[in-house]
């Protein structure tokens, strides 16, 4: 006498089971390889990041206007935080909508939920980048220019 | 022998355990960043709205929040590197539990050195 073993049912989802519509190609696959690929650039980006606020120099008491003005005269380290703001967001965006998918039933209810993420992380980014290179560090107030080691002399 | 029924809730080890934090670390650092971008952000504003917002952070309560923000992005990226090396290393699965046990070392060791290092700055004996 012999057992019948069902086949695996992947893939065979009954379609009132389903949370999605059709699968929109590779998607899937190419946001689970951009968490690892970002992961590791992000540990080396914050890292360095946590370190020279908080560790280096004065500690996190040391952070001030001049601090981030002292930063941010020099291209490199705006490029570092651009890099460091773009994968952030994209990375915990992506993140917060694995989680509405698995823990949000309704299907208007995960459509609302991702509406306001996708809004926040637009605005998010496109604030971050447009502070960081319309920053001006040694800004001239009451006719009275910055004096800092990163100014130019007046 | 005990009569009832064991509970059905599942109750994990390892791998269960270090996906709930893994979770929990991700979401509260995801808010966090939307703060930090929108503070940093008023730099744009002036230095007084700056350094007024920032200076509002530095007491004791904030102090202790930035070390557990600290923790949380610690754990995060060691574990996230966990990650990887299960999906990516081919005994990646099978040494998971002891690669968690890793993870956990490494963050305390990250974690004391960076308590001794900031909390004197917190209560200001330094």
């Amino acid at each position: 006498m012999s057992t019948d073993i069902e086949a695996p049912r992947s893939g065979r989802v009954s379609p009132k089971y389903l949370r999605s519509g059709k699968s929109v190609g590779n998607f899937e696959m190419l946001a689970w390889l951009f968490m690892r690929l970002s992961g590791v650039v992000l540990v080396v980006l914050i890292f360095v990041h946590l370190y020279l606020n908080l560790v280096a120099g004065d500690g996190i008491k040391g952070i001030d206007f001049g601090f981030v003005a002292g930063k941010w005269a020099n291209p490199v380290w705006q490029f570092w935080d651009l890099a460091m703001l773009w994968l952030a967001m994209l990375h915990g965006t992506n993140g917060v909508r694995t989680i509405i998918n698995d823990y949000a039933e309704k299907t208007t209810t995960r459509r609302w939920l991702k509406g306001v993420l996708y809004s926040a992380a637009v605005v998010i980014i496109v604030l971050g980048t447009l502070v960081i290179f319309t920053f001006d560090p040694c800004p001239v107030i009451n006719g009275v220019p910055t004096v800092a080691d990163y100014c130019p002399a007046p | 022998m005990s009569k009832t029924p064991a509970g059905t809730l599942y109750r994990g080890r390892e791998g269960m355990w270090s996906w709930v934090a893994h979770r929990i670390t991700g979401v509260a650092i995801f808010f966090f960043l939307l703060v930090h971008v929108l503070d940093t952000s008023l730099v744009r504003v002036s230095p007084e709205a700056y350094d007024a917002v920032i200076g509002s952070y530095k007491n004791v309560i904030m102090g202790l929040g930035e070390l557990g923000l600290v923790a949380a992005i610690v754990f995060h990226a060691f574990n996230g590197l966990r990650v990887i090396a299960v999906d990516f290393w081919k005994k990646g699965t099978k040494y998971h539990r002891q690669l968690l046990w890793l993870v956990v070392a490494l963050w305390l060791v990250t974690m004391i050195a960076f308590s001794f290092r900031h909390l004197p700055i917190v209560f200001g004996s330094h």
